[in-house]
């Protein structure tokens, strides 16, 4: 296999040298721009294919939420899935993109220079050039796959209020979320904006993607309320069955993978130690939350829970994301060992004060989130930094407190002006009827003859 | 003529309809039915929070015989429907009725013979 790809390399070089033979003669430098623009062919690929794993992930989600919920919410749930990766790549491209990333015009600033040629999405003279980001990706990649990353935020909510809340209310919700606030606690830190200058550092987004997403997700479901029947006259909870574990357990093999091109990508070049060690952390990572989570079942409730150890997956994904470059593969097993025991306890902690998450979104991306953007100040290259920890915690409580009163200003419009939970009769009923007026299982009825 | 009906696990008719195959029985009906009886059903754990499954599916199985075939019929379901030689809680019941009539479409033929 070794030879071949050695082989493949010579061969393109060969024809890039071939090609310029044809018209110049060859210099040190005319070598030295071949071997860049080779570097840059290779480094485009690595992040386009990133950018499709990525892409990947909203299927992920997709199946993740529809198997954790019930059977007559299935097609609003692939409605608001299908829709947000809509929204997520259009906004990005109105002014997403350029909102989050203005360039040096940001740096180290709090809110980002946005003026009205701003608008819209353009390829620079040398957008297609190594001269763009030292060679790692063209312009358009580089847009594509911060598009893909963007829309994942508005999808965590999505689980979080599932089987209760209005489509279009959350749809204008998800558009807003999408389209200013997470571009612009992104723009603090991807950006170049005061919480990069400030130390702070979450490489690929336990607190930038995740925690944004954790926190709007919180902010729903306290606004929303929980489902009716997850609590009994006496307070008691009483589990709302998901309809199809199959389902959630594909999707959560989605995500993992995905996260190859979430992480792997986030290094934002095909860098051949910095891809392999990442990849390497982000397994070990999802795999130590799964054993932990099924120890921590096992022991507290006497049977290992699928559901639980789905979410540990998740759990060690989202804890190695803000640190999966700085890590060592012990490191790594540690930050997913904890976060499989956190998530187990997180989401019985939230069944009890009553905050209503159907598939664990605030623990999975919000608490895990935060515990994985600390655990860069305690384990690996960043750990011996001075002042690391105060660093994490400012953006931790920043971009949580930014994300927070921007849901929570836009949801209580909605709720004050149109609402957004559907009424009674529909939730019992269903929504897939109430907002789509169609069933995900028509043959599940046995009169349908 | 009798009409015996019995609640058994689901997963046993296979055994059940094999051991009225051997006594030469050929004729059943099965409903899938839901219900719970003394232990009012079972524990479940979904995420962590266990609750109360109270209506356990089970198959209902009705044969409408003469009064000769009944003790074998029943026999029949005993065996195939025990989980273990000494049972376990949930393998179900028999229940026998009086039959008052037995009529067959095809036919208009009333009666033992009926059946």
């Amino acid at each position: 296999m070794k030879r071949k790809i050695l082989l493949t390399a010579g061969l393109v070089t060969a024809s890039a040298l071939a090609a310029h033979a044809a018209d110049t003669p060859v210099t040190l430098e005319s070598l030295k721009s071949d071997i860049a623009n080779t570097l840059l062919t290779a480094n485009n690929v690595w992040m386009m294919v990133c950018a499709a794993l990525v892409f990947m992930m909203h299927l992920g989600f997709a199946s993740v939420e529809s198997g954790f919920t019930q059977s007559k919410n299935t097609v609003n749930i692939l409605f608001k899935n299908t829709a947000i990766v809509a929204i997520g790549i259009l906004t990005y491209t109105i002014c997403g993109f350029n909102l989050m990333y203005p360039g040096d015009a940001g740096a180290g600033l709090m809110f980002p220079p946005f003026g009205l040629d701003n608008f819209g999405i353009s390829n620079p003279a040398n957008g297609d050039t190594v001269e763009y980001y030292n060679g790692s990706y063209t312009y358009y990649t580089d847009f594509l796959f911060q598009a893909m990353f963007a829309a994942t935020a508005a999808t965590i909510v999505s689980g979080a209020v599932a089987e209760r809340i209005k489509l279009g209310p959350f749809l204008i919700f998800s558009t807003l979320f999408v389209g200013i606030s997470y571009p612009i606690t992104g723009f603090w830190k991807w950006g170049g904006g005061w919480l990069d200058a400030a130390g702070f550092y979450d490489f690929a987004g336990s607190t930038i993607v995740h925690g944004v997403g954790g926190w709007g997700a919180l902010v729903g479901a306290i606004l929303l309320g929980p489902r009716i029947g997850k609590y009994g006259k006496n307070g008691e909870i009483r589990p709302i069955l998901g309809h199809n574990m199959p389902l959630a357990t594909i999707g959560v093999f989605l995500l993992w993978l995905g996260w190859f091109g979430f992480n792997g990508g986030s290094v934002l070049s095909a860098d051949p130690g910095a891809t392999s060690l990442t990849l390497v952390t982000t397994n070990l990572a999802a795999a130590a939350g799964v054993i932990s989570s099924m120890v921590t079942t096992w022991v507290l409730f006497k049977k290992p829970d699928l559901g639980m150890v789905l979410n540990g997956a998740l759990a060690g994904l989202v804890g190695i994301t803000a640190g999966a470059d700085q890590m060592s593969a012990m490191d790594a097993v540690i930050i997913g060992l904890v976060a499989g025991v956190l998530v187990v306890f997180s989401v019985r902690f939230f069944d009890k004060i009553k905050i209503d998450d159907p598939v664990g979104a605030i623990s999975v991306h919000l608490v895990c989130g935060i515990w994985g953007t600390l655990a860069v100040a305690f384990f690996g290259a960043k750990s011996t930094v001075d002042g690391q920890f105060m660093a994490q915690i400012k953006g931790i409580a920043s971009v949580g407190l930014f994300s927070v009163i921007f849901a929570f200003v836009v949801f209580m419009i909605l709720k004050i002006t149109v609402g957004i939970r559907v009424s009674e009769a529909e939730e019992t009923e269903g929504l897939d009827i109430g907002e789509h007026g169609a069933h995900s299982y028509p043959t599940f009825t046995k009169s349908n003859a | 003529m009798k009409l015996i009906i019995a609640i058994i696990k689901p997963q046993y008719l296979d055994a059940v309809k094999d051991d009225l195959k051997a006594n030469d029985i050929r004729r059943l009906t099965i409903m899938e039915v839901q219900g719970y009886g003394e232990q009012l059903g079972h524990q479940e754990l979904y995420r962590g929070q266990e609750f109360a499954v109270n209506l356990t599916p089970k198959l209902q199985l009705e044969i409408a015989c003469n009064d000769e075939f009944v003790d074998k019929i029943v026999a029949s379901i005993c065996s195939g429907a025990k989980t273990s030689p000494e049972g376990a809680i949930g393998d179900g019941k028999i229940f026998i009725l009086d039959l008052q009539e037995a009529i067959k479409i095809r036919t208009g033929e009333k009666g033992p013979s009926a059946i």
